[in-house]
């Protein structure tokens, strides 16, 4: 008995200590004095992070728009109601799935490759040399990245919400004949920006923020091992979305939460 | 050793988890020569040069630096006093993103003003040093083993530092990648006039271009002085280190229960 409270206890502590270090790791990365040369290593970050996470948004974008599209006129048609088709796939796109399932395609694609990426960096020594040169991989190596990731996931959730719509427009007008007119003002007229668009960027923001940050510090804090970063790479993937939908959650209700 | 004294280290204490690491360990690293710091495998010395370049943190004790207590800087003051060192690692632990010339022209761009030009004339030197100019271009998974450590020593010593610390440079070199890089380091150091430490086990390349031993063992400084010295202690540790004997104070095997009664044991015993 005295063992599994000892036990709980260490495990407490372990939580609590590693919960520090990542707020101590995150501080001393995002608050550095930007650069030009941190500003090329951002860019080209933004490229590995951003740009080629693109492909995946697009096409996971474009397929849950037309599933969104088919699944919404078989119930709306049921009512009548098949020309606030487009109100539908909008406010479910911008006001939940861009944001989430955009953060979650970022978690495994481009979160799972920054930990395993930093994880050899660690594992062959290339860190602790940059250390030892006199330069900080904090700022060189962790900065750029998480910066990248808060910048770029933002802008992937517009493009996941946009081809989505598009998509929607794809199955709803083109092949289920919903007028087209409707599907376009129903949209315009229900989708708030503040309330909808905005709340929906505040989303992207947070999870590009928390995905990145686990990422990298996943990456960062390893054991230098083939089984250590595996299992990074791993808990990577997990807590981030594990922590996209809980945050959802808790950020949903605080913007929606008063409606009733 | 009458010297002036470029690192020293104060009854240094380290433990990892339970194990004590190092207990009461004083060093003098004098300036300008090459020490080397000796012992078996996994007495530590890779963690010495890692508590001496800042990386890890003493449980008790003091590295001093130029008279500069590296565990008491701020970190931005360590990153400072550590562009006056180079540290040629086991693994080379090259920048795996960058070419070999980029490798060596790093410490360069981050930490001068140099114009491009210059910074080429820099490196091209450096790189002839340990005759890799015509491998430039290559990425470090076109390097072998000795090319890699090569480049990594021309990295090091890139800035051209006060002191620079050699992190087991022998291993797994062959005969003639290991004569190029125990001339490369007398020779550098002679050239720069700079501080080498150089940690490792390999007795006779070591002790070739050392000119102070340290002898590290059971966490403590078993014995130090002139190779020439060394050579003749009649200290247990020492000789069996020294002269490669396979019986004396180190034991070969790990501890473990007898031999005899291992192997007769029921299955699950002692596992």
């Amino acid at each position: 008995m005295i063992d599994r409270i000892a036990a709980l206890g260490r495990g407490t502590l372990d939580v609590l200590m590693a919960i520090g270090r990542a707020g101590l790791f995150l501080v001393q990365s995002v608050f550095c004095l930007p650069s030009r040369e941190g500003f090329h290593l951002w860019l080209r970050q933004m490229h590995f992070v951003g740009v080629m996470s693109v492909a995946i948004v697009l096409v996971s974008g474009l397929f849950i728009g037309m599933v969104l599209a088919l699944q919404g006129y078989t119930i709306l048609v049921g009512f009548g109601a098949d020309e606030a088709l487009g109100q539908m796939v909008a406010l479910s796109l911008v006001r939940e799935l861009a944001p989430v399932v955009a953060a979650l395609l970022f978690a495994g694609r481009a979160g799972s490759a920054l930990t395993a990426e930093i994880g050899l960096m660690k594992a062959t020594e290339q860190l602790t040399s940059m250390e030892m040169i006199g330069v900080d991989p904090l700022r060189r190596i962790v900065a750029p990245r998480l910066w990248a990731g808060f910048v770029s996931l933002p802008i992937l959730t517009v493009i996941f919400a946009v081809v989505g719509i598009w998509g929607g427009y794809l199955v709803g007008v083109d092949w289920l004949g919903v007028y087209d007119g409707s599907y376009w003002s129903n949209m315009q007229d229900s989708v708030d920006f503040v309330g909808d668009v905005l709340n929906g960027m505040v989303k992207s923001l947070v999870f590009g923020l928390v995905v990145t940050w686990i990422a990298v510090f996943q990456g960062y804090d390893l054991v230098p091992t083939s089984e250590g970063i595996s299992r990074a790479t791993t808990r990577t993937v997990v807590y981030a979305s594990l922590a996209v939908l809980g945050l959802d959650f808790v950020l949903t209700a605080l913007m929606f939460g008063d409606l009733g | 050793m009458n010297d002036p004294i470029m690192v020293e280290v104060k009854d240094l204490h380290f433990a990892r988890g339970n194990t004590e690491v190092f207990r009461g360990v004083d060093l003098q690293i004098p300036l300008g020569k090459i020490t080397a710091i000796m012992g078996p495998s996994g007495t530590g010395k890779t963690t010495l040069l890692k508590l001496i370049g800042g990386q890890l943190t003493p449980d008790r004790g003091q590295v001093l630096i130029g008279g500069q207590d590296v565990h008491e800087l701020p970190r931005r003051s360590l990153f400072k006093l550590r562009r006056r060192m180079g540290m040629l690692f086991q693994s080379g632990a090259l920048f795996s993103d960058l070419d070999v010339f980029e490798n060596v022209a790093f410490p360069l761009r981050v930490h001068t003003e140099l114009p491009n030009a210059m910074i080429r004339d820099i490196v091209l030197m450096k790189l002839q040093a340990v005759g890799l100019r015509g491998a430039r271009h290559l990425m470090p998974s076109e390097l072998s083993g000795g090319m890699a450590r090569r480049v990594a020593l021309a990295r090091a010593v890139a800035l051209d530092p006060d002191l620079v610390l050699y992190d087991e440079p022998f291993v797994g070199q062959d005969p003639i990648s290991m004569g190029v890089l125990v001339q490369l380091i007398k020779k550098v150091n002679q050239a720069l006039g700079l501080t080498a430490i150089v940690v490792s086990h390999d007795i006779k390349e070591t002790l070739s271009i050392a000119d102070y031993v340290y002898i590290i063992a059971d966490g403590k400084v078993m014995s130090h002085g002139t190779p020439q010295t060394l050579d003749v202690d009649d200290d247990a540790h020492v000789r069996q280190f020294v002269h490669g004997e396979p019986d004396g104070p180190v034991p070969f095997h790990y501890p473990a229960p007898d031999f005899y009664d291992d192997i007769l044991a029921p299955a699950g015993q002692f596992s």
